[in-house]
């Protein structure tokens, strides 16, 4: 029947001009491509050559500005507050990207076998990465209070001395780091996940009649095969961990001392509640093009191991 | 003969693992039941004395939380229907249809998933604010109508859906348009059900861009309101993670009951 349908449709073209109908198809493709791209690219193209133009002025959001060349990228050098936003940022992406590559595929290849209750596990932990960071955030940040927190109360209960946590200058960041984790690992998993099931079970026996162990497998065969997931993830995680925000606005807000803002937090900061729009947009595109380069050199160096082996 | 296998042992692992994953929410919601006095107590209970729901009732009445929820509903209800019509034809297009520039096109789409809002914020914030339509929930729709990884679904989507379909559909005559919202929708209903999962969640988690755009309390959306509800009564913690339960129960709704289309949609942008 389906080789009647083609034929016939083949023959149905066949009756009407090719020139007209390759003009048709353009008038269609564009009329059902057109309204999605449009938004797309209009939101995201001219405002990012727009926000070029901004970051050489000292814009008040209100009014244009004036130009002022490239000071505001000279003033972001001597930048104290940006200095501690760049420390913050990378140490939470120095210390979260290992580690949720590291849990999630753990915790995938833990998954992926004939256990009961897989899709129970599975869903517990995209909870938290479905909940709003909102709600994690007021959640978490309750649990954390130096003050009244459960986390705190249990320590106290254990006999353990209570800890500033969110109040203080050198805990709060790795706190955050945690709750980030938490809110975040799930997606790993899920990605793992599939990538696991896509293994076929003839080349992990063949690796175990080789007599391969449980580790050398893992190692060798397990490790190498989910690779472009791994590179996907840490490209991911990267653009996640430099869009760090809802959890610093509903938590800290960059306190105490400045100790968690993060970059974004900074360009919010600067555009939105100082006003200083200009400078603001020259911090994003300092991050934005860190993320560029982060994610190129990222790609390479996968690109490069992935050749050797 | 196979001996019954004695359930694995590594439920102890993996368990108590889930149970910290999820045992902060299940606290959200008994914090939720507690009264005010029980909260300030330090060490704070686990179990709540007696169920108390003056936390809803302060939250419900005491503030605009009824129609913060409502903006939430209107905005991202009308992102998902707007995302899944646009992006299912921009995508139909994509894979089907051989038009000027489409390659080029879609490669730009795809390209801009990797340019962060934190850089197009301000300007974006600029143009709303000359044509006059910042503070409206409009401004929370406009740039939401369609996604990169809505299109790029999509595209790979239909790239793997069978042909003859549609071109039984062409023979009877019917015009692209008729063929695409009568065959091809209802049979693409999987995939389509899969964005809308993902766009929901999206969309009523956000807060970075309402916080930036909307200024009026009448028009935040649930979670604006529920950064600045938490900011004016600290001291409320029942009322706070009422709130914060409430805001919670759609997506964890919406996820719950949409699972299986929702790990699609992650597994499928991935691999695609």
């Amino acid at each position: 029947m389906t080789s009647t349908a083609t034929a016939l449709s083949r023959a149905s073209r066949h009756s009407t001009p090719p020139d007209r109908r390759r003009l048709a198809d353009n008038i269609t493709g564009w009329t059902f491509a057109g309204p999605a791209t449009l938004i797309i690219l209009g939101f995201s193209l001219v405002p990012m050559a727009w926000a070029l133009a901004l970051s050489f002025t000292d814009s008040d959001l209100m009014s244009p500005g004036r130009n002022v060349g490239l000071e505001n990228y000279r003033a972001l050098v001597a930048d104290p507050v940006f200095h501690q936003a760049l420390r913050n940022t990378a140490l939470l992406l120095l210390l979260y990207l290992p580690a949720s590559l590291a849990a999630g595929l753990a915790v995938a290849v833990l998954l992926n076998r004939k256990v009961r209750g897989i899709g129970f596990y599975r869903t517990c932990f995209l909870v938290p990465y479905v909940a709003s960071a909102t709600a994690a955030g007021l959640l978490m940040g309750y649990i954390f209070d130096r003050d009244f927190g459960l986390f705190n109360g249990l320590l106290v209960k254990l006999g353990l001395p209570a800890q500033g946590l969110l109040s203080s200058p050198s805990q709060a960041m790795l706190v955050l780091t945690v709750i980030f984790f938490w809110t975040r690992f799930g997606f790993s998993v899920v990605i793992y996940l599939a990538a696991l099931q896509e293994i076929s079970k003839e080349v992990v026996e063949a690796a175990a009649i080789d007599g391969a162990g449980r580790w050398a497998t893992f190692r060798h065969v397990i490790v190498p095969s989910v690779r472009h997931m791994t590179v996907f993830l840490a490209v991911w995680g990267m653009i996640d961990v430099l869009q760090f925000f809802d959890l610093v606005m509903t938590t800290t807000k960059g306190g105490p001392a400045n100790a968690t803002v993060t970059i974004v937090y900074y360009v919010w900061q600067l555009a939105f509640t100082y006003f200083t729009a200009g400078y603001g947009a020259a911090v994003a595109y300092v991050l934005f093009v860190g993320t560029l380069v982060l994610i190129v050199a990222g790609m390479l160096l996968a690109r490069r191991k992935g050749a050797t082996r | 003969m196979k001996r019954r296998r004695l359930p694995s042992g590594w439920h102890l692992v993996l368990a108590p693992m889930s149970l910290v994953t999820v045992l902060p929410f299940v606290w959200m919601v008994l914090s939720s039941l507690m009264t005010q006095a029980e909260l300030n107590r330090f060490p704070p209970p686990i179990w709540p004395d007696a169920v108390d729901l003056g936390g809803y009732q302060r939250v419900l009445e005491g503030s605009n939380f009824p129609r913060w929820f409502l903006n939430s509903v209107l905005v991202s209800g009308t992102i998902v229907v707007a995302q899944v019509v646009l992006c299912g034809m921009a995508g139909y297009a994509f894979a089907r249809i051989r038009f000027v520039g489409s390659r080029l096109v879609l490669v730009l789409v795809i390209a801009t998933a990797l340019i962060p809002f934190q850089l197009t914020v301000i300007p974006t914030f600029l143009i709303f604010n000359k044509v006059g339509l910042t503070d409206t929930l409009g401004a929370l729709i406009v740039p939401q109508l369609s996604s990169a990884v809505g299109i790029y679904l999509m595209t790979s989507f239909f790239q793997s859906f069978p042909k003859e379909l549609e071109e039984a559909g062409r023979i009877d005559g019917c015009s692209r348009f008729a063929v695409f919202f009568r065959v091809v929708l209802p049979v693409a209903k999987p995939a389509l059900a899969a964005l809308a999962v993902i766009t929901f969640i999206t969309a009523w988690n956000d807060l970075f861009w309402p916080l930036v755009v909307i200024n009026s309390e009448a028009k935040y959306t649930v979670q604006v309101g529920l950064t600045t509800f938490q900011g004016q009564h600290r001291a409320d913690w029942p009322a706070v993670m009422a709130g914060t339960v409430l805001t919670t129960l759609p997506v964890l709704g919406v996820f719950l009951f949409g699972q299986r289309r929702f790990i699609q949609a992650l597994t499928g942008a991935v691999k695609g």
